[in-house]
């Protein structure tokens, strides 16, 4: 198992029409192998500029990502990505696209056919292999999504607002799947979100983003994930330990929010 | 509860066969589908004002300038069994086929490789660029001068004139079609360990058909507009060539028979490439 390693990110966008944007600013911390970390923060704070160097669809202007001590150069397979839709092949189906990594490396076809019978079982997806992935919900398209990234058995699965397009309900049942998946692989997470509650209850580690520059304000260590599976979710979330943590990054986030609108005259 | 009733007619009672529909239907496109019982009254329509035109003994028209129906269908008959000046009907059409046929796969072949170039590459881009935007525009017709000289007046220029027509159109769809790629798709892939070939052959291609099938529909159509004007001269076969020849004895009936056949194979390809688009690309518009 390998730890991830940031160390002094920074990220400068030039502006098309002259100047730049901070959008990570001197980010540094260190994520042992396991850990489910949650980046939660207005728009703006650099979350997802993060997640993609990690992925490595972008280089930093300064500082490095390493995991197991091996610099992050560009996109590779022990760093799976969770889109948050549309990211299916929609020409192939379900189990085609599950298979697409294992395909790509030129592994066994009958071993691969074996592999992905059994990640759609994980996932909850039995008996669906053979359709379309448009004829699937929104909700069964992620499962299909956290199938295709474990095809590949990587080392950290990078997860940029997965959840952020389903409906309410079906977003708590893809939570308790991630939970599920978490524990049952002991993968290092690192999921982007919107939503406070949802960042609560999966973080194992809740890093609270702000905005210009982009940078980590706060960092939480939570019980919430570890007991997720004993405990039913929506006491969970109704728990006084749970509701106390909702407000005050709530709290934090307006406070955040509040500057920006101040900064910016009161517009957008 | 007063305004509900009212809503739903006499006290709200459930009329027999009733069904729920929408109030608002003007401006509403998934209202408006057409309705092929006035697409019959227009075909008889156009077909009575044929007959009328040429009713009785001294028609409106004179068969030197219009044919009447009557003459239309005989001769159909007769080119359908004896032919024109010994070349059937299905000879010239077949002909004018083959010809567009080849056009368009040539089309295809040169265009989608330099549409996905210029999608792909700057540099590519750079060098196609100024010569797909001069040469797009320029209708095929006004190169057949040059065509006939470099290729001779028979096949070869016609279907050169042909590949001409289509392989803009082929180009500037293979573009489209890579440009439009989603980036989570690309970045995905990479993710998954595929490599810029797997990429290209597993995610940029098929992200792409659906483009270059409408690329295919559309240059199908223009090839075939083309082509009839193209047969105008050099040829005895092909409808256009059947054309020429008719109209210079005036044999009106022939010219009639020729339009209408070029208007139906027009719709018939039009029907098979949309079979087709159903059948290989179901997921058209799913993404």
């Amino acid at each position: 198992m390998k730890n991830l390693s940031v160390e002094r990110l920074g990220m400068v966008y030039e502006l098309p029409k002259g100047g730049s944007v901070q959008a990570l600013d001197d980010v540094s911390f260190d994520l042992e192998a396991g850990r489910l970390l949650t980046l939660l923060g207005p728009s703006g704070c650099g979350k997802t500029t993060l997640l993609n160097i990690i992925a490595g669809f972008l280089a930093p202007t300064s500082g490095s990502v390493t995991l197991g001590g091996d610099p992050i150069r560009g996109p590779g397979q022990e760093r799976g990505m969770v889109f948050q839709q549309g990211a299916l092949f929609e020409w192939q189906s379900v189990a085609q696209n599950v298979a697409f990594g294992p395909r790509m490396n030129r592994k066994k076809r009958s071993e691969t056919n074996e592999l992905v019978q059994d990640l759609l079982a994980t996932v909850g997806l039995q008996g669906f292999g053979d359709k379309a992935v448009y004829e699937l919900s929104g909700g069964m398209q992620q499962r299909v999504a956290l199938a295709r990234c474990l095809a590949n058995d990587p080392e950290v699965i990078l997860m940029d607002e997965p959840l952020g397009a389903l409906d309410a309900l079906t977003r708590e049942k893809m939570q308790s799947l991630i939970l599920k998946l978490w524990q049952e692989t002991g993968k290092t997470i690192v999921l982007v979100t919107h939503s406070v509650e949802e960042a609560l209850y999966l973080g194992d580690r809740l890093f609270v983003m702000a905005p210009r520059p982009g940078r980590v304000e706060r960092e939480y260590e939570l019980p919430f994930a570890a007991k997720g599976l004993h405990v039913d979710p929506r006491e969970m979330k109704a728990s006084p330990e749970f509701i106390e943590k909702r407000e005050e990054l709530l709290s934090l986030i307006w406070e955040m929010e509040e500057q920006i609108m101040g900064h910016d005259g009161g517009m957008s | 509860m007063k305004a509900l009733g009212s809503f739903t007619g006499r006290e709200g009672a459930v009329r027999k066969g009733a069904s729920g529909r929408k109030t608002v239907t003007f401006g509403d496109a998934s209202e408006v589908k057409g309705s092929p019982l006035w697409s019959v009254a227009s075909l008889l329509f156009v077909a009575f004002v044929w007959w009328w035109i040429k009713r009785g003994t001294e028609p409106m028209i004179n068969d030197r300038t219009f044919p009447s129906m009557r003459q239309t269908w005989d001769a159909f008959f007769e080119l359908a069994t004896d032919g024109y000046r010994r070349v059937s009907l299905w000879d010239h059409t077949w002909a004018s086929l083959w010809r567009v046929l080849k056009g368009l796969v040539y089309g295809v072949i040169v265009g989608v490789p330099v549409g996905f170039a210029m999608g792909l590459s700057n540099r590519l881009r750079g060098i196609f660029d100024p010569i797909v935007e001069l040469l797009r525009p320029v209708p095929p017709l006004a190169l057949l001068p040059l065509f006939i000289v470099w290729f001779g007046i028979g096949e070869g220029s016609k279907v050169n004139l042909l590949f001409f027509a289509a392989v803009w159109i082929m180009v500037i769809a293979a573009r489209a079609g890579v440009l439009g790629v989603r980036g989570s798709k690309v970045h995905a892939a990479y993710s998954l360990g595929a490599n810029k070939w797997q990429i290209l052959r597993y995610v940029i291609l098929p992200n792409a058909l659906p483009d270059i099938f409408t690329g295919m529909r559309v240059a199908l159509g223009v090839c075939w507009g083309t082509l009839v004007a193209a047969e105008l001269t050099g040829t005895t076969t092909g409808l256009g060539a059947m054309i020429f020849a008719a109209s210079k004895f005036f044999r009106m009936d022939v010219v009639v028979v020729s339009i209408i056949v070029i208007g139906v194979i027009g719709v018939a390809m039009d029907l098979v490439m949309r079979f087709l688009e159903r059948r290989l690309i179901p997921w058209r518009g799913k993404g």
